[in-house]
């Protein structure tokens, strides 16, 4: 049996034909943050809290064995990183005052590769760059996700928040109207979720493996028949720290076990 | 700028989404098995010896979420002596493109007939176990799964 | 690039029945899946995972592409002396990974 789509018939109640102001758009409440594990059934959920079957860590393995090895031309991450990097994930993206950038945690990782390790940065979503960001942002296990948005993030928040809100490819749908107006509705056997960050690098069932959270952006501008940003985009970077700052409250769940 | 109150969605229209890519990169290559494939498998593994429903407790989420890594786990009772244990199970599936999933192999030295695996499912169906003992004999246990994201992709 | 993970205990009572859990990492390619041009991706998977306790195989399992990806098994093993625990998993093609642990009985 293959799924086929049918004549696309979205039937949109539009509310108001002026112009509305940024303003008006809905926004979470507080108190109904939730992470997409809650709509996991009982069996997926277990899983992702095993900390021994959970494959996830799998590659939490594997970036921990990269971190303390030092690689060809410079030191270990660990030797500048001994304590670790607890806490870090919850904070990214970030701006980074060097080189007046925000960098989502893959950026930042590939930016110490670089300067401080003199190492060729790694490709997104090659098994090392996979491996070690799942690794660091595992150590913030627990940790409520807290962003700066404010000083120079804000404008680059603003972006992401604006491709939040705009309604994009065939289907002509927003993110927004998905994951915030709709969620905790059924969707082809699925529920939506609130559409958070905090469980990625996640293992998704359905890849077999784990990704990141660019593959699922990606995958989610696919399933609307937009053209997905390529990985690493600074436009879901932006995204990325506009879904942070909208977690605020719920905390890091890498590696989420997700359908 | 427009914006969207209610969103109304055709339940079919959307029916790719998070699997677009998917779609495409792992469409099936041939079709399911039939009841007869498992029947023949069956034969391979245990010739024409009857298999009896019993001891064998087979374990399988009544709901999975999709078909990718379905939870399974059987016992067979068994005292796992030397004189009286189980040899092997076989996990076999009426609607996979194969359905021999897999074979378990025991010994006295294994104390205990048990075993969890997680296994593919292409939609809802009935996974058998049969198990065959240190005398010869064949019991078997089966156990339905609805399978709400039809994971015919998945093989 | 594969990583186990192992999941056994260290050391146990004589008569004992332990609780052992193998991961391993390995997409078990099914062979029925077409690339994005159309193409058949080819089966990759591990056919054969055994389980040795002082040399004797207590424990295996026949793959086949109806196994998950990145597969996990929990099985059992009634401790007698003190000695290694070995596992192997065998693909296809006759690669071999494996992992062994030690376990003191009293
Ligand atoms: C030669 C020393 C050195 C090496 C090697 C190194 N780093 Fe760093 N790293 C730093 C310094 C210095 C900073 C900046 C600290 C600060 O801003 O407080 C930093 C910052 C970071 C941050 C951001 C911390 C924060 O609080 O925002 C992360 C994440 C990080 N490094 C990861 C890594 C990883 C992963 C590796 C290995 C691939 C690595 N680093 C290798 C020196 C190093
Ligand atoms: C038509 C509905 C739809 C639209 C539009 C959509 N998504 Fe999704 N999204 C889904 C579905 C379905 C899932 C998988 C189930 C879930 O977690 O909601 C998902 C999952 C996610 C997740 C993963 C949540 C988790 O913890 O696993 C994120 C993050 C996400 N979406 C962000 C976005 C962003 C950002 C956009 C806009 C670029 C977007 N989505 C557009 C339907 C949509």
């Amino acid at each position: 049996m293959i799924r086929l789509a049918g004549l696309v018939s979205i039937t949109l109640i539009t509310a108001c034909s002026a112009t509305t102001e940024v303003s008006d758009v809905p926004e979470l409440a507080a108190e109904d943050i939730v992470s997409a594990s809650v709509f996991l059934n009982s069996e997926t959920r277990a899983l992702q809290e095993d900390t021994f079957a959970n494959p996830g860590y799998l590659w939490v393995d594997r970036g921990e064995a990269l971190f303390s090895q030092p690689p060809a031309a410079g030191p270990a991450c660990i030797t500048c990183h001994e304590k670790g990097l607890r806490g870090v994930a919850a904070t990214y993206p970030a701006y980074d005052e060097n080189i007046g950038q925000v960098l989502n945690l893959e950026g930042r990782i590939n930016q110490c590769r670089v300067t401080q390790q003199s190492e060729p940065a790694w490709t997104f979503e090659s098994d090392e760059l996979l491996s070690i960001t799942a690794y660091v942002a595992n150590q913030s296990l627990g940790e409520p996700i807290s962003v700066d948005v404010n000083g120079p993030a804000r404008a680059v928040y603003e972006v992401g928040r604006d491709y939040f809100q705009t309604r994009r490819g065939q289907f002509n749908l927003s993110c927004q109207q998905c994951h915030t107006e709709n969620w905790g509705k059924r969707l082809r056997g699925d529920t939506l979720s609130q559409g958070h960050g905090n469980g990625f690098p996640a293992y998704r069932l359905e890849w077999e493996s784990l990704g990141s959270l660019h593959r699922r952006l990606r995958d989610c501008d696919t399933g609307v028949r937009a053209e997905p940003l390529p990985y690493g985009d600074p436009l879901y970077v932006a995204l990325e720290l506009y879904l942070a700052e909208r977690s605020k409250g719920i905390s890091i769940e890498t590696p989420g076990i997700r359908r | 700028m427009t914006r969207s109150t209610s969103l109304n969605v055709n339940r079919r229209d959307v029916l790719t989404l998070g699997t677009g890519a998917v779609l495409i990169a792992a469409s099936p290559l041939r079709g399911h098995a039939e009841q007869v494939d498992l029947e023949q498998a069956r034969r391979e593994l245990f010739g024409t010896r009857p298999v009896t429903e019993g001891r064998v407790r087979l374990k399988l989420p009544p709901i999975a979420e999709n078909g990718y890594s379905v939870p399974l786990s059987v016992e067979v009772d068994s005292p796992m002596t030397e004189q009286d244990y189980v040899k092997r199970i076989a996990i076999l599936s009426p609607r996979n493109p194969l359905p021999l999933i897999s074979q378990f192999y025991f010994s006295p030295g294994s104390g205990r007939a048990k075993v969890d695996a997680r296994i593919r499912m292409s939609g809802t169906q009935s996974i058998q176990a049969i198990a065959e003992m240190s005398d010869g004999s064949l019991w078997s246990g089966s156990r339905e799964t609805v399978v709400t994201l039809a994971a015919c992709v998945v093989l | 690039m594969t990583s186990i993970r192992l999941a056994v205990p260290e050391t146990a009572i004589a008569g004992e029945i332990i609780e052992v859990k193998a991961l391993i990492r390995h997409p078990m390619e099914s062979g029925h899946r077409r690339g994005s041009r159309g193409e058949v991706i080819e089966r990759d998977i591990i056919t054969r995972f055994e389980c040795l306790y002082l040399g004797e195989q207590v424990f295996a399992a026949d793959f086949h592409p109806g196994i998950a990806a990145n597969p996990l098994l929990t099985f059992y093993v009634r401790a007698s002396r003190s000695g290694d625990l070995e596992f192997t998993w065998t693909d296809q093609h006759g690669a071999i990974w494996s992992e062994a642990s030690s376990l003191t009985v009293s």
